[in-house]
């Protein structure tokens, strides 16, 4: 069969291929090398070395500021998100009345699109903030709690959902055996459906941590990263360099190159993590 | 003991209805504040029921609707989505299932290219693609069809080709002994098959592509708006926000996504299940 389908390579996969070519791989390519130049269109670069990564770096810049934001962002999210998510797994896979309406209810905010999100939010959190005389981009605090509140709005369904096909998936017989050895509820969770759903929860936490690193929709239209730069995450910092920093082109491809080694490695140390979990579990 | 139980239920059906309004109060204050004249969403009021001062009907979706070209955006959105599914399904599809039957050079790397894009974030391609699409004349959205289908495409190639491997050969092998070529072979008995992972990848992309504002704004956006686009657009300068405007928008982008879920509830849900533990 493969020698009558290799005749066909090019029905088969140039379509796909040439658009890849275009949307993926000459960018990526391209933008390699652009992050060592100084340029405002593609053709008018200049090598200058990793001046741009060093300019990227400066101390006190905001690039770093935004990298610290990220990082709190991620490490807060993730670990309220997957909680919260998981407490509603459990609550919903009881067999309770109106199980299929509360997940209906819990799901809707992640389809709503990252810029609808964050107009919505603006309202509501201007709305709170105005009885103490503040608004959500008076101060970078505000923005980053909104921000929170935001995305766990919107992912907690999301994560719910793989939590309750993971508590699903659990075999009946092992909680039964639990049952007749007389283990508390309490000691069926930890020592049986915890383990069980360890796929589950590697997965969320990979889902979370990626997802508050790319964050940007909903980041742009809650504070647009005021007041100032302060409450721009990385990928929203990289936006404003290219955009709304003529000279800076460079610079914003230098940070968009660290901020792709940084996405790309917490994907690998994440897999190689979780591999290693589930064979121990 | 019985009792308790029945108590502790009970007491969690409550702790969920509370939730579930929780969750739906912030759209449900959005559709409130729609109907009210736009100087009365500021931040004291925004939790105010309209009155009799404030209520204005439908005004604000008309105004919303004429400043955003909305329902010229709701169109350029639809077609672009569904352009790009109709095209990320079938080419994506194809190829999924080459780069998986046939074992050569050309296919891993192929194959293993796609993977890598998917941890690519879309910031460290955007200058170099939207130039790069402005050279080679794809800012249309004609244009944006196909390069969703080239960052689309790591995504949904992984997604077919994982269920591809589980469909046995054999039954392939059968149909070119019955004399089909390879083109009809995918076609009739290939394509079928697939059908529930077609259904999960165009729900993934579906989401994904009708909502993502950034590269059609970078695209196309100095020409066309889609619905992100509009919404986005009414920001506007400092202090010239119309709120009225905003609100009455921000409802109409959000009935429609509703809809849909409603309506293909079972497949979403699935789908994303899906798409995060084969993902």
């Amino acid at each position: 069969m493969q020698k009558a389908l290799k005749k066909y390579a090019a029905f088969f996969t140039l379509p796909t291929l040439l658009a890849f070519a275009v949307a993926f791989l000459a960018p990526f390519l391209i933008g390699i090398y652009l992050s060592f130049t100084k340029f405002s269109t593609i053709t008018d670069a200049q090598w200058v070395g990793f001046g741009n990564y060093a300019k990227a770096f400066e101390q006190g810049g905001d690039f770093l500021h935004s990298l610290g934001f990220t990082a709190c962002f991620a490490a807060i999210t993730i670990v309220s998100i997957n909680g919260i998510a998981f407490l509603f797994a459990l609550m919903l896979t009881r067999k309770l009345r109106g199980t299929n309406f509360f997940r209906t209810v819990f799901f809707m905010p992640n389809l709503i699109g990252g810029i609808v999100l964050g107009y919505i939010w603006q309202l509501i959190l201007n709305g709170v903030l105005y009885h103490v005389g503040q608004t959500v981009i008076s101060d970078a605090t505000y923005g980053f709690w909104g921000l929170v509140v935001l995305v766990n709005w919107q992912m907690i369904g999301y994560m719910m959902v793989i939590y309750i096909a993971g508590i699903q998936n659990v075999p009946q017989d092992l909680l039964d055996a639990a049952a007749v050895d007389g283990a508390s509820s309490g000691q069926v969770l930890r020592h049986v459906t915890i383990p069980m759903v360890m796929p589950s929860i590697t997965i969320c936490l990979f889902l979370t941590l990626t997802n508050s690193f790319r964050l940007f929709d909903q980041n742009l239209a809650l504070t647009g990263g005021q007041p100032g730069k302060d409450s721009a995450m990385l990928a929203l910092n990289i936006y404003q360099t290219f955009y709304g920093t003529p000279g800076y082109e460079g610079v914003g491809q230098a940070k968009a190159v660290v901020f792709f080694l940084l996405v790309a490695g917490i994907a690998l140390l994440q897999l190689r993590l979780t591999k290693r979990k589930e064979v121990e579990a | 003991m019985d009792r308790t139980k029945k108590f502790g239920r009970n007491a969690m059906f409550l702790v969920l209805c509370v939730l579930s309004l929780a969750f739906i109060a912030p759209v449900l204050v959005v559709l409130m504040n729609s109907f009210k004249d736009q100087f009365s969403i500021s931040s004291d009021e925004a939790f105010h029921f309209p009155t009799g001062d404030t209520f204005v009907g439908f005004q604000n979706y008309v105004g919303g609707v004429e400043k955003t070209d909305y329902w010229n955006a709701f169109g350029c959105s639809l077609s672009i989505t569904v352009c790009a599914l109709a095209v990320i399904v079938l080419f994506t599809s194809m190829t999924a299932w080459y780069v998986t039957r046939v074992k050569s050079r050309y296919s891993s790397a192929l194959y293993y290219g796609l993977i890598f894009s998917m941890v690519v974030p879309f910031q460290m391609v955007m200058f170099s693609m939207s130039k790069l699409a402005n050279m080679l004349h794809l800012d249309n959205p004609a244009g944006l069809v196909a390069l969703y289908l080239g960052f689309g495409a790591g995504q949904a190639v992984f997604l077919f080709s994982g269920f591809v491997k589980s469909i046995p050969v054999d039954i392939e092998e059968a149909a070119l002994i019955d004399g089909c070529s390879p083109i009809q072979e995918f076609f009739l008995v290939v394509f079928p098959i697939l059908k529930p992972i077609s259904i999960t990848v165009a729900i993934l992309d579906a989401m994904w592509i009708w909502n993502d504002y950034l590269m059609p704004y970078l695209v196309i956006g100095s020409d066309y708006k889609t619905v992100p686009i509009a919404v986005q657009y009414l920001q506007g300068g400092y202090g010239s926000k119309d709120m009225g405007a905003m609100m009455a928008v921000l409802v109409l982008s959000i009935i429609p996504v509703v809809v849909f879920y409603l309506f293909c509830q079972k497949y979403i849900i699935r789908g994303s299940v899906a798409g995060a533990v084969k993902g």
